[in-house]
């Protein structure tokens, strides 16, 4: 090539530039790489934690190993993967461009929140080798603290170091959507993924000190015998559950709202159409960040509390799904008259609202109490739970990273790829996922490495649908390897996007913007 | 039952075996039909807009719709309307399934324990479950054991008064639409009215640890006659078990109320703990580098003081059996430890 054009890729070079770059595209990047290694361990975990359920009895390996194995493959993709994935990545490279701004507001900080996941990545990870942990990503108590092993301490200090840097993240984008808009661009102005990821902001810095407390306390007792959790040190097991939801409800919207973030980019541009009620999606995400702290109960419904708060957090549940409704009926609404182009990106979406669509629906059957008592800790709440979380979030996560790569390296990616992956990735999720709601009614619970004979075809469907994902996954990470070296140039805007991010070079410059930016519209005026 | 309730709830869940969980049926139909209807408008109003706008030239126009406010009130209000029945009908439900209070025409008291469950009626008869044989005899991977059967009248409000003597666990009989966890140092109530006749399965749906899937027991409702005669043969089994030889009271302690046979086996397998094969008399190795000859005063204090001295390759998982064993039960647990050849 004759003219090398001036980007932020080779604005410094040599690995030493990226582990001290405070540039907030490279920094998007390093977690990418990072959580998508740690995307493979959990996958892995998953797989072998499906074969081992191909048939009744041992499978593949003792009770003990399958225990440790469905702890892993959930502790490393909830705390690892879904909670910082799309923020991490995508709103690192996307956020400040989205803005107009130059940088986040905090460079330093954002370096730091990425060390911060390495090193609690690294503790995390570390009692894979010393002591395996075998509580279940959730660490209820008494069992956590008095009946397993102390790899739990480990443990959950990663967890807690990591939930810094979701904090810290969070922080972040508080900041820099508040303070580094770009002059015209009012609040009402800023594009639904921005509206995502500050909503999303709120609950990190909110909801994970919770946590990060709470896993203290359970290192306390742990260690110096404090009675909090434990009955027999005169503590509440149920209190560690009430603490642990306080966080981990939110959590799972911290999940999803970055998602519902890329599904409203992605049907705005495919369908090149305004999107439809800019401001009931935007404020639909703030509404769910707030409520979403008063449902922590519904887990609990069968826990020993009282009915009472039962009934209360059913009541308050159900208000979150309607802001979760409005927000897909906005969405086909936009497709409504729309000038619709199924790309891969769009297919991502597309299957993103089915599966969530199923996953919300099934929301409700677990908010409604008498229901609930039923399939509480059954395979139908893990098949719910991987519809809403997974599906959702990993198929917004596939559409961003077709959608977006362009942008971030300069390279079309191929959308055949896209395509076939896709229709892996979506098959085998319903393959996999939906017999499991069958085995819910059937009575099967979760967290069983053994079940009786009659779940057993419903099982083996399940796991040869994971196959099927897995090939998916594959095909994806082939379509980046491929379009790295093999790529079309991608030229600015090759989607017709109308977003700021649209209106640079691709791979952007160091700084982003040669001027300031100035707005004069909302961000989706397809006329 | 009729053909609509026959394709959805009843063809995938087990007989409803109680009066409360056909109200749960019921409910569970209409969120099915309900979310069938909404996931048809919503999914299929997608797949009719993706096929009908598709872009067919490079320079297809869109419509500028930015919001249209009656149809967002419509759609906001009718799922939350939607959504005040469903809780309002599972409130009720749930107020049948719990129960709080209620005193039961027969009441047993439920203790769960790392991986079993206690069963004791008022008058003293007591079922421990899972027995220590396998539940499928042709499947030599199986780990399942054989549920133990607990017999309740038909027709009666049964109570099941539930505890946990170490971790969480979750009573769960999916044929009765109910579960509830036991909770260590809390008492929690189960309470329901059996009217299918036949054998339901427990299982525990907490995570409890290793053998957490393993969980299981058996309810046979019957009749009110085979209910007494149950009981009474019950009654007669146990006047017989107080005159057998003390090892032999040590074996039912061992598999039966104690539970040791959930960690320790009596054949030299390894399960949780060490076997108790060949256990007594011999030479122990512990994690600190130590080593006893196991003898009586060993064996007590193993019971009394799990973490006092630990086996070497064994977790420190036991707790202290302080408390809920008597001294002369003791003493029949080593006659029959010494058994053990
Ligand atoms: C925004 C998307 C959603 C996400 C990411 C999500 C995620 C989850 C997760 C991770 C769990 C399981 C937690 C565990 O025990 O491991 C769960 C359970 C539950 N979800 Fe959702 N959910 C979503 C939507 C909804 C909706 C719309 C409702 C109700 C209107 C709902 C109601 C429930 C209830 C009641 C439970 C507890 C079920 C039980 O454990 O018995 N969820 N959800
Ligand atoms: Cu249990």
């Amino acid at each position: 090539m004759a003219h090398e054009q001036h980007n932020y890729l080779n604005h410094q070079k040599g690995i030493w530039s990226w582990l001290t770059t405070l540039d907030h595209k490279r920094i998007g990047i390093m977690y990418f790489v990072a959580i998508m290694s740690f995307f493979f361990l959990g996958g892995v975990f998953a797989l072998l934690v499906r074969a081992e359920l191909f048939t009744p009895g041992k499978t593949l390996f003792s009770a003990d190993v399958y225990n440790r194995m469905m702890t892993y493959h959930g502790a490393i993709m909830v705390f690892m993967v879904i909670v910082p994935g799309i923020p991490a990545i995508f709103g690192n490279f996307v956020l400040p461009i989205m803005i107009g701004a130059k940088d986040v507001a905090f460079p330093r900080l954002n370096l730091m929140s990425w060390y911060m996941l390495m090193i609690g990545a690294a503790i995390t990870g570390s009692t894979l080798f010393l002591e395996n942990v075998d509580t279940g990503w959730t660490f209820y108590t008494p069992y956590s603290s008095i009946k397993t092993g102390l790899g739990v301490i480990p443990m959950v200090l990663g967890v807690f170091i990591i939930g810094f840097s979701s904090i810290l993240t969070g922080l972040n984008f508080i900041v820099t959507t508040h303070k580094l808009r770009a002059p015209g661009m009012t609040m009402n102005r800023i594009p639904l993924m921005v509206w995502a990821l500050y909503s999303t902001a709120i609950l990190q810095v909110l909801a994970t000190p919770v946590l990060a407390i709470t896993l203290l306390l359970l290192i306390a007792e742990k260690t110096l015998g404090v009675g909090i959790f434990d009955p027999q040190l005169g503590g509440d097991p149920v209190l560690f559950q009430h603490f642990f939801w306080f966080y981990s409800h939110p959590a799972v919207y911290i999940m999803i709202l970055p998602a519902m973030g890329v599904i409203s980019e992605l049907v705005a541009t495919y369908s090149r159409k305004v999107i439809f009620g800019y401001t009931a999606i935007a404020y639909s995400s703030l509404a769910i960040a707030g409520v979403s702290f008063l449902v922590w109960g519904h887990h609990m419904f069968v826990s020993g509390q009282s009915e009472f708060a039962g009934i209360l957090f059913s009541f308050i549940t159900m208000l979150v799904g309607v802001p979760t409704a409005i927000k897909l009926f906005n969405w086909i609404a936009t497709m409504y008259k729309g000038s619709i182009r199924l790309d891969a990106p769009m297919l991502f979406a597309i299957g993103f609202m089915f599966l969530f669509t199923i996953g919300g629906l099934t929301g409700v059957y677990l908010a409604s109490t008498g229901m609930d008592v039923h399939f509480h800790d059954t395979y139908f709440v893990v098949a719910h739970f991987h519809y809403v979380m997974v599906g959702g979030t990993l198929m917004a996560l596939m559409g961003a990273l077709i959608y977006w790569f362009p942008k971030v390296t300069g390279k079309i990616y191929s959308d055949l790829t896209g395509r076939i992956s896709w229709v892996f990735i979506f098959s085998g999720f319903n393959v996999t996922f939906f017999p499991q709601f069958i085995l819910g009614n059937m009575g099967m619970p979760r967290r069983y490495y053994d079940y009786l004979p009659t779940f057993t075809e419903l099982n083996q469907m399940s796991t040869f649908g994971s196959w099927l994902i897995g090939t998916g996954f594959l095909i994806g990470l082939f379509g980046v390897i491929y379009a790295l070296l093999k790529g079309k140039e991608a030229g600015n805007n090759p989607f017709g996007g109308k977003t700021l991010e649209w209106t640079i070079p691709s791979p952007p410059p160091h700084e982003n913007f040669e001027s300031t930016p100035v707005l004069t519209g909302g961000p989706y005026e397809y006329r | 039952m009729n053909w609509f309730s026959l394709i959805t709830a009843t063809s995938f869940m087990p007989v409803p075996a109680t009066k409360e969980s056909g109200d749960v049926d019921s409910l569970y139909i209409f969120l099915l039909v309900s979310g069938l209807i909404s996931f048809i408008i919503l999914i299929g109003g997608m797949v009719i807009f993706i096929f009908k706008y598709r872009r067919k030239t490079e320079d297809q126009k869109s419509a500028y719709i930015t919001h249209n406010t009656l149809a967002e009130f419509l759609w906001s209000f009718i799922p939350f309307v939607i959504m005040m029945i469903i809780f309002a009908w599972g409130w009720s439900v749930f107020h049948d399934l719990r129960r709080v209070g209620e005193k039961g025409d027969v009441e047993v008291h439920v203790t769960a324990r790392q991986w079993a469950w206690t069963f004791k009626y008022a008058n003293d008869i007591e079922i421990n479950s899972p027995s220590d044989k396998k539940l499928v005899e042709n499947d030599p991977d199986s780990t399942l054991l054989k549920p133990e059967i607990v017999v309740v009248p038909v027709g009666k409000t049964i109570r099941f008064i539930l505890t946990s003597d170490d971790v969480l666990h979750s009573f769960y009989v999916p044929a009765f639409r109910n579960k509830m966890d036991a909770v260590p140092g809390r008492r929690t109530t189960f309470t329901f009215t059996p009217i299918e006749k036949g054998d339901f399965t427990v299982f525990c749906t907490e995570y409890c640890g290793t053998k957490h899937s393993n969980m299981m027991a058996t309810i046979r409702v019957v009749d009110g006659e085979q209910f007494a005669a149950w009981q009474a043969e019950k009654i007669a089994g146990m006047a017989g078990a107080n005159n057998k030889g003390p090892a032999e009271r040590g074996e039912a302690l061992f598999k039966g109320s104690l539970g040791c046979s959930g960690c320790h086996s009596i054949d030299g397998s390894r399960i949780v703990g060490p076997t108790f094969k060949g256990l007594y008399g011999n030479k122990r190795d512990f994690a600190d580098g130590s080593s006893v000859t196991a003898d009586d005063a060993y064996i007590k204090q193993s019971i009394l003081v799990p973490t006092a001295k630990i086996v070497a390759g064994f977790p420190p998982a036991m707790s202290s059996f302080q408390g809920r064993i008597k001294e002369d039960e003791i003493k029949d647990i080593i006659e029959f430890i010494k058994t053990l050849k």
